[in-house]
């Protein structure tokens, strides 16, 4: 005997999952462990639950599937994904250059038995962030950014990050509570984000919702002007290149 | 009774699509804009042609429009008023109606001015009525052309090439929610794949005709309800109708696909849904029809609602022409938050 299938749902439409319930039901061998409404939800109920299997609605308000799928990569075991969608021009040209397994709404028992029973034999599939080709068309920028921090993943809305600083090989992420820290480049992040942060200085990018003010501060040698943060003690420099942006504000 | 509906359903259409008449609708704005400007221009061209300097332009413009306006306006009026008139008659008794209408009036304005200023001007309205003839025969030729651009086989080509498209994505996850229901809610079921026939029976006709708002509204409340299936209490919806008139005619699908829009980009987005608003009023014998939903800022751009709300402009103009508008912006309301509202307005003819 076979060890059970533990499977998380997650779809922002209650039939949607009422109805994966009673499919999912009907297939021997096989658990539901959590049931999310979107995509932070899923990647939430994903730590506590450890499923082998995620069945993600691309759609989905707050968190879309396709960056659940990204954030569930730092999970661990790492979960397999399998997307679950109406139809979608653009999801329906992206998956036919890839083989990442999806099922098209309406789902057929048959079709999600297939799907399943390629969980058993494969290894999870590897859905790199911000780099699968297949995945490209239908990217929009994060709206979390995932830290793994001690086992655990952490969501952290980008709404709240006041600033985020290159520091060797790791960059930090400051939010009003707290620092995180982050394996990724700052230039990725800048035209991720580029609608959202500014670049002030040669290392850091911060949010200009956060910025009270600027102020000129006496260095050694020469004037430096800083910008003051809401919510954080620290300024952040900012460098002579960037100076017009004060001026403007 | 039912030939009254059935014109009365043609009446404001400005290039009526199935009806045999060619030609214009005198009581439409658009047209009549249109017969002030040719007009006027010819009468420009006339006085540029005869001045020698500008000043000698602007004295020839005013005198030939003191003679022109007078004849022009009353010669529109007749039509407005005769216009159910010639609706009836066909194309070439219409065609001397119109004759007799501009000509009768040139006649009569010349003799009244004669009158008035005691010049013998005999040779001046034989001039006047043959120059009149002239340019209602422009005029007449330059609809004729435009009616046959507009012409009923286009026209419906148009219309069916327009026909309001259902988002396939909604019609799956429809089909997913009914399927969810059949094992546990059968009778739900039933009744949700009852509204879907109703709903595609109307989406897949070659609706080109005018249908009461009543039946659009009825439309709308089957749609909605198929939609509150899936999205449960994340979808409200608020209808600001009671002053509405049920008979008032609208060409069809106008209200629904804005609905689908503002479920798809409005309600669908937000993790605890929203609220779309509803209003239908008419003022100044005008039909007003506005619905706003919440506005998600870092919404998804997606191609989909510009291409309705092009649609449904281009088929309004076909039916309307000028006196229709539709207008689509983002407002803020008394709690700040950001509301896409999309606003129509139509004659209103019953």
């Amino acid at each position: 005997m076979t060890k059970s299938l533990n499977i998380l749902i997650a779809d922002d439409e209650a039939p949607a999952r009422n109805r994966l319930r009673e499919l999912i039901g009907d297939i021997e061998n096989t658990t539901i462990v959590a049931e999310a409404k979107n995509g932070k939800e899923a990647i939430d109920l994903a730590e506590s639950s450890q499923p082998d299997v995620m069945l993600l609605d691309i759609r989905m308000p707050v968190m879309d599937g396709i960056e659940a799928a990204q954030h569930a990569q730092k999970l661990i075991p790492k979960p397999h994904i399998i997307f679950t969608t109406a139809f979608d021009a653009y999801a329906i040209k992206a998956f036919d250059l890839n083989a990442i397994d999806y099922l098209l709404k309406p789902i057929r028992i048959e079709r999600l038995q297939t799907a399943l029973n390629k969980v058993h034999a494969l290894q999870p599939t590897n859905i790199l962030t911000n780099s699968h080709a297949a995945l490209k068309p239908l990217q929009k920028a994060r709206t979390h950014l995932s830290i793994h921090e001690r086992g655990r993943v952490l969501l952290v809305p980008i709404e709240t990050i006041i600033y985020l600083r290159a520091e060797l090989k790791y960059i930090t992420i400051r939010t009003i509570e707290r620092e995180y820290l982050i394996e990724e480049s700052l230039t990725h992040l800048e035209t991720e984000f580029g609608e959202r942060f500014i670049r002030l200085h040669r290392n850091c990018l911060v949010a200009p919702l956060f910025i009270t003010g600027y102020e000129k501060r006496k260095t050694d040698d020469e004037n430096q002007w800083v910008a003051i943060l809401r919510g954080v003690p620290e300024t952040i420099a900012i460098s002579r290149r960037q100076q017009h942006l004060v001026k403007q504000a | 009774m039912l030939i009254i509906i059935y014109l009365s359903q043609h009446y404001n259409q400005v290039y009526p699509v199935r009806k045999n008449s060619r030609l214009a609708n005198f009581q439409n704005l658009g047209i009549l804009l249109r017969i002030l400007l040719i007009v006027n221009i010819l009468a420009t061209m006339a006085a540029i042609l005869l001045s020698q300097s500008l000043s000698d332009f602007v004295s020839l413009l005013a005198q030939l429009s003191a003679l022109v306006q007078p004849v022009l306006l009353l010669s529109m009026l007749g039509l407005y008023l005769l216009n159910p008139l010639i609706k009836k008659l066909n194309y070439w008794q219409g065609v001397l109606l119109i004759f007799v209408v501009t000509l009768g009036n040139t006649y009569l304005v010349f003799v009244f001015i004669n009158q008035l200023f005691v010049i013998d001007t005999k040779p001046a309205i034989i001039r006047a009525c043959l120059l009149s003839a002239m340019v209602t025969a422009i005029v007449l030729y330059y609809f004729h052309l435009q009616t046959r651009a507009y012409s009923p086989a286009i026209a419906e080509a148009r219309l069916q090439a327009l026909q309001a498209r259902i988002r396939p994505h909604f019609l799956f996850n429809s089909i997913n929610a009914v399927l969810s229901l059949i094992r546990s809610q059968p009778k739900r079921a039933e009744t949700a794949l009852e509204d879907m026939a109703d709903l595609f029976r109307v989406l897949m006709s070659e609706n080109r005709d005018l249908v009461p708002l009543a039946e659009e509204i009825s439309l709308c409340h089957k749609y909605l309800d198929l939609e509150k299936l899936r999205l449960e209490d994340r979808l409200k919806v608020s209808w600001q109708i009671d002053d509405m008139p049920s008979d008032a005619m609208i060409p069809p699908l106008i209200l629904q696909p804005l609905l689908e829009n503002a479920v798809y980009h409005g309600i669908e987005p937000m993790p605890d849904g929203g609220e779309i608003v509803v209003n239908v009023y008419t003022k100044l014998k005008e039909l007003h029809i506005s619905i706003s939903n919440p506005y998600a800022a870092q919404n998804d751009k997606h191609v989909g609602n510009k291409m309705a709300i092009k649609n449904i402009k281009e088929r309004l103009q076909l039916h309307f022409d000028l006196e229709s508008s539709l207008k689509a912006q983002v407002i803020q309301d008394k709690l700040k938050n950001n509301r896409y509202i999309v606003h129509i307005r139509i004659p209103a003819t019953v």
